[in-house]
């Protein structure tokens, strides 16, 4: 790899006496609060609302609205009677490469099935977020799409999410922060 | 000799060769499906297909022999396009199952398809349904008909090597299956070969069905103890993923090719008998108490049990200890046990005892001994006195203290005879590496591994020496028996000094005249035959045989 050397621009005299300068950053900073001061006071006045003032998005009251293509915490795709898609192939936790996919297999009653999980969990304090479980699967069975960002737990426990959790992440809605649209 | 130049290379084979063989010993992989070498030739798959000079069509390879001056072509593109559209064909109604199928992962059409896949397919008629979609067939093999490439292989085999003729191929055409006959079943002896010889996923094996994805497999050659026969077998070990079939370390076992012993095959008691290897393990050195067992660590334990023995010597005599040495262990376990016994210790009563009674024999794989080293252990000259003599000696008293490697005594005596016994009994030693009636009556449990937990040797009923190798760590505190041996040898105050199975092999082959010349190194991945020939350890086992019948 070539090696790039930069150069500093020499300070010139202007910049070199000091106090100018200071003196034109005290101005940019007081220019920026009175001009939040006034726009944010106009807002709670309900007026100029197509001006935009100082840019701190207030978490958690306000969410930041997340690109599509985000990859968020793990669902699992349902069939029509609401068993999973998944089959068990095992390709997300062979793919995986943080192995925080667990997957135990059993016999479907439906021979056109064949293949079910028995479990199927996830611990999410060790997974990387990395997406290869939902580019391998061959059955679209998990997805990255539920837009929920906020894991917490007080246990390494309370990580591990079982296949009940992962089917059904809108029972958890209450308690999560969802963009707003 | 036929001499012949396949993709310009020539070689020069026996008369009968086929042009698959050669060109395997060439180091060319000419595919094929439904060839199997232990079969007869069906000649069905095509995939195999080769051009000659001078042939004006292409031809099969697993069906021409070799002849003089044959010229051919066995991996050109043009080759290449042949079997591009045999497999085509083979897979018209082959359902896309892989995320579901156990052979994904070793898979013949799967790795074919790799190197001559048509990967933008033409076809797009409907698939032909057929009758069986994972549908048990017999106690131990699924079977998929949709998955079937109908290269008939299990039917060669049901009907050459088991010669049991249950499986056929029924309809025509585009509705041929695979199916069992009318009011059959798949249930013989060796069932569980036609899901090795199968090369897709329509036979698959129900006892390894969705335990484990085949890719996390990792596998160690090693024998079969399951008999005397002493077949060659992979055992395969699931060591990424634990959780898949709760804790169990062994997933399978597969046989390995050896033309002297079993050639590709393996009977079912064999390849479903490592349950033992996970399931009622002892895992932990125990002493009882009264009617407790009490934990204890190795070195307590042994330094007790020392001390124990030392005591049982000074009231009575050195014959006072009894030993049943078991037909399970390996020759340098066995060696161990003669060293330390009788070339230590000095004790007289010494048997070998089978933990499990004669069974059923056949005259392909299965022996009536289902011990794997009877061989070795009259080899070594171990069986001093029968274990009859040994009883006798309990019941008039002059024996005080067993020595039991593995038996369960309530079950070869029988429960109220055995415990009449081990009321006469001082001191019960038990060393073993699953639980039974007599591991719960005895004084000291001492947890042993199991074959697939150490390296080593059996002999198999033709005096073969073969080679096993370690395929696991021990479970809990289980130590090899001999390595146990080696350090209650230390702690009574002899030496047993051995680093490797390999440096007791060595010891074995130098001071046991039956054994002579041979080394870990000579033996190899077929093993060998004891030099004489085993002669006289055979004299040896028709004069137990005798022993045994009076």
């Amino acid at each position: 790899m070539s090696t790039k050397v930069m150069h500093h621009r020499p300070l010139n005299f202007w910049e070199r006496i000091y106090v100018p300068e200071v003196a034109r950053g005290l101005w940019v900073t007081s220019r920026h609060f009175a001009r939040n001061l006034f726009i944010h006071t106009a807002h709670r006045l309900g007026l100029l609302k197509h001006l935009q003032a100082a840019v701190t998005i207030q978490y958690p009251e306000e969410v930041r609205p997340y690109a599509e293509r985000l990859r968020t915490r793990h669902r699992l795709t349902q069939r029509e009677d609401g068993s999973p898609r998944c089959v068990a192939c095992m390709m997300c936790e062979t793919v995986c490469p943080a192995k925080c996919i667990y997957i135990v297999a059993e016999e479907d009653p439906d021979p056109n099935i064949e293949k079910r999980p028995k479990s199927f969990d996830i611990d999410l304090g060790v997974c990387v977020y990395c997406g290869y479980c939902v580019e391998v699967c061959p059955e679209d069975a998990i997805r990255m799409d539920t837009k929920i960002m906020n894991i917490a737990s007080y246990s390494r426990e309370g990580m591990w999410y079982n296949m009940d959790r992962l089917l059904h992440p809108e029972k958890e809605g209450d308690v999560l922060l969802k963009p707003k649209t | 000799m036929p001499t012949l130049t396949i993709d310009g290379k020539t070689i020069t084979v026996e008369p009968g060769t086929n042009l698959i063989q050669a060109a395997e010993k060439l180091g060319i992989a000419i595919p094929y499906y439904c060839y199997h070498p232990g079969l007869s030739i069906a000649g069905n798959c095509r995939i195999c297909l080769v051009k000659m000079e001078k042939s004006p069509k292409p031809i099969i390879a697993c069906q021409t022999l070799c002849q003089e001056g044959m010229v051919v072509d066995a991996s050109s593109p043009e080759v290449g396009k042949l079997r591009q559209a045999v497999l085509e064909f083979l897979l018209i109604n082959h359902p896309l199952d892989c995320p579901v199928c156990d052979q994904a992962g070793e898979c013949w059409l799967q790795d074919y398809y790799m190197e001559f896949g048509l990967y933008d397919p033409k076809f797009n008629e409907q698939k032909v349904k057929k009758h069986f979609k994972a549908t048990p067939i017999g106690p131990t093999v699924t079977l998929d008909s949709e998955r079937c490439i109908l290269c008939s292989r299990c039917v060669r085999f049901t009907d050459e090597i088991s010669k049991t003729h249950e499986l056929g191929i029924f309809d025509r055409g585009d509705h041929s299956e695979i199916g069992i006959y009318p009011g059959k079943e798949l249930r013989n002896n060796y069932s569980g070969n036609v899901v090795d010889i199968c090369p897709v996923g329509a036979l698959t094996d129900r006892d390894f069905r969705f335990k484990c994805r085949v890719w996390y497999l990792t596998s160690t050659d090693s024998i079969c103890p399951g008999c005397s026969n002493g077949c060659n077998i992979q055992i395969h070990v699931n060591r990424e993923r634990p959780h898949h079939a709760k804790g169990e370390r062994v997933m399978r076992l597969k046989p390995r090719y050896n033309a002297e012993v079993n050639q590709w095959w393996m009977c079912d008691a064999g390849r479903y008998g490592y349950k033992f290897i996970d399931k009622d393990r002892i895992l932990i050195p125990e002493r009882r108490e009264g009617s407790l067992f009490k934990e204890e660590e190795w070195e307590k334990l042994l330094g007790s049990l020392a001390s124990s023995i030392a005591a049982l010597f000074e009231r009575y005599e050195q014959n006072a200890l009894g030993i049943c040495l078991s037909p399970q262990l390996s020759n340098e376990d066995l060696f161990m046990a003669k060293k330390f016994f009788e070339e230590q210790l000095g004790l007289p009563q010494i048997t070998v005892l089978s933990p499990s009674p004669e069974g059923d024999q056949d005259d392909f794989l299965i022996k009536s001994d289902k011990n794997p080293n009877t061989r070795g252990a009259l080899a070594l000259g171990l069986s001093k006195v029968s274990f009859e003599e040994i009883i006798q000696r309990i019941q008039k008293g002059k024996i005080k203290g067993l020595y039991l490697f593995g038996q369960d005594l309530l079950a070869l005596l029988g429960e109220s005879k055995a415990k009449e016994i081990f009321g006469k009994l001082e001191l019960i030693i038990f060393q073993g590496s699953n639980q039974n009636a007599t591991s719960k009556l005895a004084h000291v449990v001492l947890p042993s591994a199991t074959y697939a937990e150490k390296d080593g040797t059996f002999t198999n009923h033709a005096g073969r020496v073969q080679r096993f190798w370690k395929a696991l760590e021990p479970l809990g505190q289980s130590l090899p028996d001999g390595e146990i041996l080696r350090r209650l040898a230390s702690e009574m105050g002899t030496l047993l000094e051995f680093e490797t199975p390999e440096a007791i092999f060595e010891d074995l082959a130098q001071s046991i005249a039956a054994f002579r010349g041979l080394s870990y190194a000579s033996l190899g991945q077929e093993g060998k035959l004891l030099p004489d020939g085993g002669k006289v350890v055979a004299r040896a086992v028709r004069h137990e045989k005798e022993d045994s019948r009076e």
